[in-house]
């Protein structure tokens, strides 16, 4: 089924709670015609993986203002990778750093977003770059 | 992909998804939730398979506190070393085709158990309180070892009663702010319900919440006898629980376990059973007619019919039993 809508799993790695830009981008997805899971604060890199796996997303967004990005976002990447979801769009989104951006992008993040990136940006990427379904 | 490879390949997943590989079980859904050719042949290994679990639905409206709910009952059944799936819908705008799938929030506590595998489905279209492909996903979990199976509706309001033809076993949450006694009075969900579970009971009100349902709910079981064999609403179990302190919630899974169809796969399961099959065939069979008719010399003839009917040639009866003969290859008589 071509028309298919984009499954997304948006998730916050770590203690930071602040959720209002996920929650935002969450429902602005929605708006853009994504399937849109959303598990809340404070995720452990295994709890988002294995929802990942059970929930077979095209795309995980990782959404972390805590400071944390360099040790949480590649754990993420590199669970995936082990749990064989080598074919999944990862991308990032918060206060990171911009000399931060070149290592999460070595580590698997396809794209980080800034404050600022509108949602029809981060739509328009997804649609562009997430992998086709074998047929 | 020609339909043999697609074929091969849904059967690779469900025989991964059997021996345990949760990522063959999380893309096999994703299958039979685009009713791809590759879900429909792992599904015609799974099918034979399947039978074992118990399929309890857990419907209410929104915010009665069903996830919260379901997520206590799946630390109850994990207590007891159990495996649990859930199948948790959420609703499909019906304006861009989008959803928000939040039933997780409440139940990632059980996210890294692998006793416990927890899948959202958006409705995408269908009405009625359910996806179209909740209960072939229920099935794939069934066949993939999940004694009990956990299928949270959309939150519904009075009349979405389809998970009681697909559910062995039917729990309506309820909220105590759930409104005065008439509506325990009213037609719909509380009628399909096996056990009402009232919500959040360590909140002032909701003994009498109860108390109110169960008057209200078994006020009509003395007339059952009076009916014969016409048919009745169900006369649920109320029963109170607190997802927050836990009293309960023991109580209730053990009342869902009391009515465990008959464990053995190949026996026939009862109404439940059989009320199931039904709703799954003739589902088929109209979305078959349905496709035949969106196609070739059918779609030709059904727009000819149409018209006829579109300026009163033709009454819109007759149209469709002339449609139906001819699907059929019946005589319209």
């Amino acid at each position: 089924m071509p028309d298919r809508p984009i499954k997304v799993l948006i998730a916050k790695p770590g203690l930071d709670g602040h959720d209002r830009g996920a929650k935002v981008l969450a429902r602005g997805l929605r708006d853009e015609g994504f399937e849109v899971v959303y598990t809340g604060i404070r995720q452990t890199p295994e709890m988002i993986v294995s929802a990942a796996v059970q929930e077979d997303v095209d795309v995980v967004g990782l959404s972390i203002l805590s400071g944390a990005h360099l040790t949480l976002l590649p754990r993420i990447t590199g669970l995936l990778r082990e749990q064989g979801m080598t074919d999944v769009l990862v991308t990032a989104g918060g206060i990171i750093p911009d000399e931060d951006v070149p290592v999460l992008q070595a580590a698997g993040i396809a794209a980080v977003f800034g404050p600022g990136t509108s949602i029809g940006e981060v739509a328009d990427y997804l649609r562009a770059n997430v992998r086709p379904r074998e047929p | 992909m020609t339909g043999t490879a697609s074929a091969d390949r849904g059967r690779a997943l469900a025989s991964a998804a059997r021996s345990g590989d949760r990522r063959a079980l999380g893309r096999l859904l994703t299958e039979v939730e685009d009713r791809s050719p590759a879900a429909r042949a792992a599904l015609g290994d799974l099918y034979p398979l399947a039978g074992a679990a118990h399929l309890v639905g857990i419907t209410g409206p929104p915010g009665a506190g069903k996830s919260t709910l379901v997520t206590a009952l799946v630390g109850e059944a994990r207590s007891q070393g159990r495996a649990v799936a859930v199948l948790a819908i959420d609703p499909s705008s019906p304006i861009t085709g989008g959803a928000i799938l939040g039933d997780r929030v409440r139940m990632q506590q059980h996210a890294a158990d692998d006793g416990v595998f927890i899948r959202s489905m958006a409705t995408r279209g269908h009405a009625g309180g359910l996806a179209v492909a909740t209960v072939d996903a229920a099935s794939v979990l069934d066949a993939c070892g999940f004694g009990l199976v956990l299928i949270e509706t959309v939150g519904t309001g009075q009349g979405e009663v389809d998970i009681a033809s697909l559910a062995d076993t039917t729990v309506v949450v309820q909220a105590p702010e759930m409104g005065d006694e008439v509506q325990a009075l009213k037609a719909g969900l509380l009628e399909v319900a096996d056990i009402v579970a009232v919500t959040k009971a360590d909140r002032p009100g909701a003994d009498q919440a109860a108390a109110s349902l169960r008057a209200m709910l078994t006020v009509g079981a003395q007339h059952d006898q009076a009916m014969g064999d016409r048919p009745r609403p169900r006369r649920p179990e109320v029963l109170l629980v607190s997802a927050m302190t836990g009293v309960g919630v023991p109580r209730l899974l053990g009342a869902i376990d009391g009515r465990a169809p008959a464990s053995d796969a190949s026996a026939d399961r009862g109404s439940a059973g059989r009320a199931r099959a039904e709703a799954q065939v003739l589902g088929l069979v109209l979305e078959g007619i349905r496709g035949r008719l969106a196609t070739g010399p059918a779609r030709a003839r059904l727009d000819g019919e149409v018209r006829a009917v579109a300026t009163h040639a033709a009454d819109p009866y007759a149209a469709a039993d002339r449609l139906l003969a001819a699907l059929l290859g019946e005589d319209p008589g």
